[in-house]
């Protein structure tokens, strides 16, 4: 009997010591790779702390949700630029950080919920598309809204805008706390972890909440969902809303980090890197979408090296690698479609799902094709 | 009075583009239920190609005169265009069929920025122009003016659709057409070989495509590896606002959106009162296409569909 609560006990201490070593290994994180790999690398770390908060914004929408969005970045711009335009010279106005940030997030959320009250009757691949046509909306207005009124400066973007300062220290200068010298990229990196890290526990306690398995049961029947008394276009529009807020918030932190932001940084492109992350990690299980993040965000600037590679081998650079990267990204969704359709990390139900449905679908298609014969 | 003419004949020619380019969604969808994302690049690749065919000649200063040197390019255009499609049905999407829907839509993103990518190595990120072979001549008409390409645009837009209904109408290709468009099993049983056909939509899509992508880099005079995505987009919005699987349709929507566009930007500053420019001229297609889907999801022509449980 005595054995029982010891293993427990073993098992939860053994859980803790995880916890504290995952914990120790990534405050350390940044300091080993400014001494290994320099500098640039910090803040190519705290890019992807980003791009893992906005992966698992998109997530909720297309992972748990199944909802195809495609116009993911237009939150992101709404964050970034509700920051920037509180918090720059462009009106003079110089809100604090701990204002703008849940102010981004509600914005982006009411945008979300702008964009999802008129598209929640349509299906999959007809949603995809209005979405897409309302991420360029949201650009076009953010690259032309500078006349007759300036209200976002058009195309030259918002520059100048304020680092996030936390308790009178600005993360944009070198801090020394405690002895510790703090470089800008570093002290970055510990807001985003801590973010990144209240983001994915709200993924997790959301995913086992009572409106997680509402949206698994839209995303896999909508018309059962509804039948089994969920109230389909509410947890649709939460769900819309919810994941616009995630990228509100990283948009509020990215103008803050950058100092600099423009519409062109919203793109198309973007949102379908976001989207690549989370196919490529594997859709609605957070370990995946983290590591797609954080592997869709490193190999491009690892791809650079292809740059000195060229130079070094055939003496002048053939092929751009900058533009070796979208064509790579288009490449790595088709064959994850076509031969990992679950992703690296795939999520287990996702992964018994499209097992079975492929093992059924050759069936039929067997049947099929042999009747014609 | 004059500018309306002009705005309406400017709006037609517009249209009738991407009525071709309405015509190839409309026909993969009417059949697979598939939006061929990289339907738009199909275009462009057309554009490029037919532009690298005619600048060769010219440049090699063959003498023959410049509609016959863009009937080559043309020809180029289409016979690339059609290995395209088939290539991209073949590789991206046949393996797919069965597969959750989100999973072929999401190849078909990754098709269109590979073929983006691709035509950015290969022709570069700068601007290509046609070359100033065409007549130039202009006619009045109503008090508006209309060139020579405009007519031939024209022309050409309404022959192909003329010949793909009765196509699709009369020929036995047609009618195996409708028959996997309304059950592949079932055609199949009836002897129809469903993946040949949908190979050929592809193809049929695609030609059309590459007559659309001459077509545009003709009549703007400039051509850029980025053209097809936002010409795919307003095409497929005509496609639904047209009601999507209806080849009338494509083409009623196709026009429409081409004259209320050029109209919006025509008129937009003077009704807002200069607030917003011709600059939000691409906005147009996405609104409409938001409020069809919000008001009449079936589209102007589209049967309604219940939904399938």
């Amino acid at each position: 009997m005595a054995s029982v609560p010891e293993t427990m006990n073993q098992k939860t201490r053994h859980a803790w010591l995880v916890f504290v070593a995952l914990g120790v290994g990534l405050a350390l994180l940044p300091f080993l790779i400014d001494a290994g790999l320099g500098r640039s690398w910090v803040r190519i770390l705290d890019l992807a702390l980003l791009y893992v908060m906005l992966a698992l914004g998109l997530n909720i929408v297309v992972g748990y949700a199944g909802l195809l969005d495609l116009g993911y970045i237009a939150f992101y711009a709404v964050g970034a630029y509700c920051y920037a335009l509180l918090a720059s010279p462009m009106f003079g106005l110089h809100l604090p950080f701990w204002a703008l940030l849940p102010l981004g997030a509600a914005v982006a959320g009411l945008f979300g919920l702008m964009l999802g009250t008129p598209t929640l009757r349509l299906r999959g691949d007809y949603l995809a598309i209005v979405t897409l046509g309302f991420g360029e909306i949201i650009r076009i207005f953010l690259n032309n809204l500078n006349a007759p009124i300036n209200i976002t400066n058009g195309p030259q973007g918002v520059n100048q805008i304020d680092p996030v300062t936390i308790a009178g220290m600005s993360l944009g200068k070198t801090q020394v706390i405690f002895g510790v010298t703090f470089s800008s990229p570093h002290l970055y990196y510990y807001l985003f972890l801590i973010l990144t890290l209240s983001v994915i526990f709200v993924s997790m306690r959301l995913q086992d909440s009572r409106i997680g398995r509402a949206w698994a049961a839209i995303r896999e029947d909508e018309v059962a969902a509804e039948a089994m008394g969920i109230n389909v276009r509410n947890i649709k529009l939460l769900a819309f809303a919810m994941g616009a807020s995630f990228g509100g918030l990283a948009g509020g932190l990215f103008a803050g980090f950058q100092g600099f932001i423009s519409p062109e940084s919203f793109n198309l492109m973007e949102s379908i890197m976001i989207l690549c992350m989370i196919v490529l990690g594997g859709m609605g299980n957070i370990p995946g979408v983290v590591l797609g993040a954080v592997l869709l965000t490193v190999l491009p600037e690892a791809l650079r090296y292809i740059g000195d590679l060229q130079r070094a081998w055939i003496g002048h650079v053939v092929v751009d690698p900058s533009d070796l990267r979208m064509l790579l990204f288009g490449f790595a969704l088709i064959l994850m479609m076509l031969f990992r359709p679950a992703g690296l990390l795939p999520s287990r139900q996702r992964k018994r799902e499209l097992g079975a449905q492929g093992a059924i679908a050759e069936q039929e298609q067997v049947s099929v094709y042999d009747a014609k014969r | 009075m004059d500018i309306f003419v002009q705005q309406i004949i400017n709006g037609l020619v517009l249209g009738s583009v991407y009525a071709l380019v309405a015509l190839g969604y409309t026909m993969v969808y009417g059949i697979l239920e598939l939006i061929n994302f990289a339907h738009g690049e199909v275009t462009m690749i057309g554009a490029m190609v037919s532009l690298t065919v005619i600048s060769a000649l010219v440049g090699a200063g063959v003498d023959l005169p410049g509609v016959v040197i863009v009937l080559f390019g043309l020809l180029a255009a289409i016979l690339v265009c059609m290995g395209v499609g088939f290539t991209i049905e073949r590789l991206a999407y046949r393996p797919l069929r069965n597969a959750p829907r989100l999973a072929p839509l999401i190849t078909a993103i990754g098709v269109s920025i590979v073929l983006q990518n691709i035509a950015m190595l290969i022709w570069g990120r700068q601007y290509i122009s046609f070359p100033p072979i065409l007549p130039q001549g202009r006619h009045q008409i109503l008090g508006a003016m209309i060139t020579d390409v405009q007519i031939a645009i024209l022309v050409i837009s309404v022959l192909l659709m003329l010949g793909l209904t009765l196509l699709v109408k009369k020929s036995r290709l047609g009618r195996a057409m409708r028959a996997t468009a309304q059950s592949p099993q079932i055609a199949g049983l009836m002897g129809v070989n469903a993946n040949t056909v949908i190979s050929l939509t592809f193809i049929l899509g695609s030609a059309l495509a590459a007559v659309a992508g001459v077509m545009v880099s003709a009549y703007y005079g400039l051509a850029h590896y980025y053209m097809g995505f936002l010409l795919g987009l307003k095409a497929f919005s005509a496609a639904v606002l047209g009601g999507i699987g209806n080849l009338t349709g494509a083409v009623l929507g196709g026009l429409l959106l081409g004259v209320i566009e050029s109209l919006g930007a025509g008129y937009i500053g003077d009704l807002t009162g200069g607030v917003l420019g011709s600059n939000y001229q691409d906005v147009f297609a996405f609104f409409i296409l938001i409020l069809v889907l919000l008001f009449r999801p079936s589209g102007l022509l589209g049967e309604r569909v219940g939904e399938r449980a």
